[in-house]
């Protein structure tokens, strides 16, 4: 046992050491890169394939999950830590806010043939960020327990709801339906996605004068919580991966949950029904609307502002290698929803294919939007668990964002 | 021993020096600066952002859009960049003290409890309230708990000390970051913990994640759980350091056991009985790992992580309130050793 | 130390024995847990379905073809690159505990040896200083670390675990020395030794319990904590902590559980052998040290 470990140690410090050699150099002379992003797979994945790119470059990573902290200081100091910052249609604000990053039209022009216009986000006419990956909240569902049951699969909320009831009332399970309610980021998520769905606007128009608190938020509460009355009563605790565990232990029917999370439901490991029996269709409509309830995302990278051009160039260089790379894209194809030419869609992308289909509208990327979005997470909790009003619970968030807006300087 | 010279007893300011400089140096340079600026900036709000509307395009379509005037906004920031003065205005707000809400619940809630209704229902407060039960609760089991491992430990055999002492303070030493997460895992109500609890109470319903009060006292319990081998760790230390011919004496007069504890090994740690309980409150106080740990974040809120929340949740970064929340810590805790201290102080005065 | 002459009655003992392993089952129970689940696939030691999956191995028999499995391990060190931050924490801790306690032990024996009033204040001060939450200092530290381009190394981050870590360190060796008889240094002073000689050769030397732990709890400092490593230090040099947290993955993304698992594992191992060590150390400081006092 010990000998085939020893062998594993040193054949990945033999790949450390040498593996790299083996992409394809894109010619790049001089200049040095330092790129900050999240953690996970699909990110590394693209930051591996930019590296191959470097020529002589000095090339360094940083994989955090503490990236959003670290970003704006980092990106602030002059030269900036970091001559790029893979970001997602969230995490970027802030660095808009503050004016970190620099425009790539220039760049784009020169060394970003291959690169999709689609993939390129423009902000008052000028390329800010290039993306690579999508990703949007939907639907899945057990298809042998709907089939059992007579239920269609549900295409709004409502019917999420009556069939989570018929599901229960048939004793199969108790809690059928699932979402990632944990208090904080991940229920302010599933308000945000619920209040879009009923065609709700955060901000009365041009402003950043909060404006929930109306029929439309107090109709996505009351959604919310007829939802949350069919979830596991710990839901207030659970996160994606929570819910994931609970679908994969075959407690729950219907679900919604990120689509890049799809990975390890379809995989081999664990129970082979359940798996066979998991199926994605696109996000839920809810009050009639046509919009879905869910918000699409990106990640994509910005460049530094307070770093030398040459180094920008060099960045700019090898990130865009990746993000126009078909080797990757197709190597890769399960890690995430890539939005790279030569992507083909597999049953794993469905959900994110669906929604933008459906007109889902991407995550609002308004300078003001994180504080709304840290004021609901914290503040609807007490409505679900029922010690306040629907009414209450929307005034206390639109206090708790004034405050903070105003500390910020937006009211 | 020997004979006392007053010249000596008391050390020279310059000896003091040279010993006390190196740390003195590290705590200045990387904490009381950072403070005294923390505090600066607590003073402090952002300027107004002057927002303009632009066309957004991205992957999913092209929309109407808001960003922040950067040619206007750079101006303003550039010759103030600690921003807007706003005196004691983040501490006042809604998010912090609330004072204006609170004056308002006052005139406008019919009875006292309504009233203190309103008030729990600010973050602040609400952190207040489980922040001081939290310390309430576990600050002395802590000690207690701590001490009669120590004197336990204490009387066992030397040879099988070791790993006792390991299995005693593995709770503390392994990351907290992790060690609660296994444990959130084995106290779901289809985990190993939870499952028995269910069976043991007969309730099959029971989950110790769905309400507050079960979320707090299981919270309380693995504060206990997690601190306990701190000052066991502490008391046993000092307990080797007790003299041998004073307790030799006492077992000869005849003392119980109970009496020796009481009079000659409280008295000899009592220095350390001092510290410990000082940094119990104080860690207590602090409480915020085990909020992240049990994802409590719902049912239990402390101060510690409302500055977490601004700091670290947000995708804007609230410095201004952290910083405020972090200045009234800071205060909290000064209150709440005051008695600890002032004894520390007499002691202090009498040691001369 | 043992109470030599103390005739304890049968019911004492059986108490003592009763509540030490009680305690001790207490205290140790998640971790033999954790350390059993080590061995087996996420899915079986993270079910919902029902925690017996955890001893029976259902799914670890289905994945891998046997109950035990050292996947987790082999993967978390390999291609989890869990060796390069063992190799961080250990240059971390190893500098922040000697650092920590040498200017400790300077400070404190100072502080504890000076009765004027700016030895009170400045006792209160470090308390006071302790008392700032972390997450704020090092919100702090960030712009001017990066604008002075130290972030991301190791140097740095020992240097703020030990300036965070000094106020505990200050207080718990402070009230260490107190214990010792001030009698001991006084009569090495008339001796004619300077106070730096009386430190170093009467002083240490009965110190030993005191020094250990306050090493001990610097060592825990630099080996568990999450939020300085984290925001300060770049890839290349992250310890083992913010590693631990890499693999718990992100709100949209999977991350690797059992990789975790098994790295709290491999990272408590050492921390056994210290433990083992240096409690042999205190008992031994304590004989040296009774001897004197």
């Amino acid at each position: 046992m010990r000998e085939t470990n020893m062998k594993k140690i040193l054949i990945s410090l033999l790949f450390i050491l040498f593996g790299t050699s083996v992409y394809a150099d894109c010619n790049i002379k001089s200049g040095s890169i330092n790129i900050l992003a999240n953690d996970f797979p699909a990110l590394r994945t693209f930051v591996e394939t930019a590296k191959g790119c470097k020529g002589s470059a000095d090339f360094k990573v940083t994989h955090s999950s503490e990236h959003n902290k670290i970003a704006v200081p980092a990106l602030t100091a002059n030269p900036s830590e970091f001559s790029a910052r893979i970001a997602a249609n969230s995490s970027i604000v802030p660095l808009m806010n503050q004016d970190l990053i620099r425009p790539l039209d220039d760049l784009v022009k020169k060394y970003g043939k291959g690169i999709q216009d689609s993939q390129l986000i423009t902000i008052d006419g000028k390329i800010m960020a290039v993306a690579f990956m999508a990703n949007t909240q939907h639907l899945y569902y057990r298809e042998d327990v709907l089939k059992e049951l007579g239920i269609a699969v549900p295409k709004t909320y409502e019917e999420v709801v009556a069939a989570s009831e018929k599901i229960r009332a048939s004793g199969k399970m108790q809690y059928p339906y699932a979402a990632a309610y944990k208090a904080g980021w991940n229920l302010a998520e599933e308000f945000v996605n619920m209040y879009i769905g009923h065609g709700g606007e955060f901000f009365k128009t041009g402003t950043a004068q909060p404006s929930i608190n109306n029929a439309k938020g107090v109709a996505t509460l009351n959604m919310l919580k007829k939802l949350a009355g069919l979830s596991n009563p710990d839901y207030l605790t659970h996160d994606s991966e929570a819910i994931k565990v609970e679908w994969e232990s075959g407690n729950v029917a219907l679900m919604t949950l990120w689509a890049s999370r799809s990975g390890t439901l379809l995989d081999d490991d664990g129970d082979a029904k359940i798996t066979a029996a998991t199926k994605l269709t696109g996000p839920a409509t809810v009050a009639g609307g046509n919009i879905p309830a869910a918000t699409l995302w990106w990640d994509g990278f910005t460049l530094a502002k307070n770093r030398s051009d040459a180094d920008a160039e060099a960045t700019f260089r090898a990130l865009a290698h990746a993000a126009a790379n078909k080797k990757m894209v197709a190597d890769a194809a399960d890690q995430a929803v890539w939005l790279i030419e030569g992507f083909k869609p597999g049953p794993k992308s469905i959900g994110v294919i669906e929604a933008v289909k459906m007109k889902a509208k991407p995550y609002p990327m308004l300078p003001q939007m994180g504080l709304m979005h840290g004021a609901l997470g914290s503040e609807i909790v007490e409505f679900l668990q029922g010690k306040e009003s629907a009414e209450q619970a929307l005034k206390d968030v639109e206090a708790a964002y004034m405050s903070k807006a105003k500390e910020q300087g937006f009211l | 021993m020997g004979i006392k010279s007053p010249l000596i007893t008391l050390m020279p300011n310059k000896t003091f020096f040279w010993f006390f400089l190196p740390t003195g140096l590290a705590m200045i340079l990387f904490i009381g600066l950072p403070i005294i600026s923390t505090g600066i900036q607590s003073f402090y709000a952002q300027h107004d952002q002057v927002v303009k509307e632009v066309k957004k395009c991205d992957p999913f379509g092209c929309t109407v859009s808001i960003v922040v005037d950067q040619e206007k906004t750079s101006k303003i920031r550039e010759e103030k960049p600690l921003g807007k003065f706003n005196g004691f205005g983040t501490y006042v707000d809604r998010n912090h003290l609330a004072i204006e809400e609170i004056g308002k619940f006052w005139n406008e809630t019919n009875s006292f409890g309504e009233f203190v209704d309103q008030v729990t229902n600010l973050p602040f407060y609400k952190a207040l309230i489980f922040t001081l039960t939290y310390c309430l609760f576990v600050t002395p089991n802590v000690l207690l708990l701590g001490f009669i491992i120590a004197l336990s430990l204490n009387a066992v055999t030397r040879r099988i000390r070791g790993p006792l002492i390991f299995g005693t303070i593995l709770p503390m030493i392994v990351t907290p970051l992790v060690g609660s997460l296994v444990l959130f895992w084995m106290i779901d109500a289809e985990g190993i913990i939870g499952a028995n609890l269910q069976m043991l109470m007969d309730d099959p319903y029971l989950s110790l994640k769905s309400s507050k009060t079960l979320t707090w006292i299981t919270i309380i319990i693995y504060g206990i759980w997690h601190h306990s081998p701190f000052a066991f760790v502490v008391f046993y230390a000092a307990l080797q350091t007790v003299p041998q011919e004073p307790v030799e004496a006492a077992i000869i007069d005849g003392a119980s056991r109970w009496q020796r504890v009481r009079h000659i090994v409280l008295p000899h740690i009592y220095p350390v009985v001092t510290f410990v309980a000082l940094i119990s409150l104080m860690d207590n106080f602090r409480v915020f790992e085990p909020i992240i740990g049990f994802s409590a974040e719902g049912s239990a809120q402390s101060l510690s992580w409302l500055i977490y929340d601004n700091l670290v949740n947000e995708e804007v970064i609230l410095f201004g309130s952290a910083a405020a929340t972090s200045m009234m810590t800071i205060i909290g805790i000064a209150i709440l050793l005051a008695p600890v201290l002032i004894r520390t102080w007499k002691e202090f005065r009498t040691a001369r | 130390m043992e109470y030599g002459l103390d005739k304890r009655s049968n019911a004492l003992k059986i108490f003592n024995t009763t509540f030490i392993i009680v305690w001790l089952l207490v205290a140790c129970f998640p971790f033999i847990w954790t350390f059993w689940g080590s061995f087996k696939v996420r899915a079986d030691f993270f079910s919902r379905a029902d925690w017996w999956y955890a001893i029976t191995a259902f799914n670890t028999l289905l994945e891998t073809g046997g109950k035990f499995t050292t996947d987790a391990y082999s993967q978390a060190w390999t291609e989890g690159e869990f060796w390069k931050a063992s190799r961080n924490t250990v240059i971390v801790t190893f500098f922040v505990v000697t650092i920590s306690l040498f200017l400790g032990t300077l400070g404190a024996y100072a502080l504890s040896r000076s009765t004027r009033n700016y030895a009170f204040w400045i006792l209160i001060a470090a308390l006071i200083f302790r008392a700032m939450p972390h997450i704020t200092l090092v919100s702090g530290y960030l712009f001017p670390f990066f604008q002075l381009q130290i972030w991301g190394i190791l140097p740095t981050t020992i240097v703020v675990l030990v300036a965070i870590n000094q106020p505990f360190t200050l207080w718990l060796l402070y009230s260490f020395f107190k214990t010792v008889p001030k009698e001991l240094d006084e009569s090495a002073l008339i001796d004619g030794c300077s106070y730096f000689q009386a430190f170093r050769h009467i002083i240490m030397p009965v110190m030993w319990p005191g020094v250990i732990t306050a090493g001990l709890f610097s060592l825990m400092l630099a080996y568990n904590d999450f939020t300085v490593t984290a925001l300060l230090l770049n890839q290349e040099n992250h310890t083992m902590v913010p590693k631990i947290q890499s693999y718990l993955g992100t709100n949209q993304h999977e991350g690797n559980l059992m990789w975790a698992v098994s790295a709290v594992v491999s990272a408590t191992a050492p921390l056994f052998m210290l433990v083992m060590f240096f409690q042999r150390q205190v008992i031994s400081g304590l004989t040296a040290g009774a001897v004197k006092g």
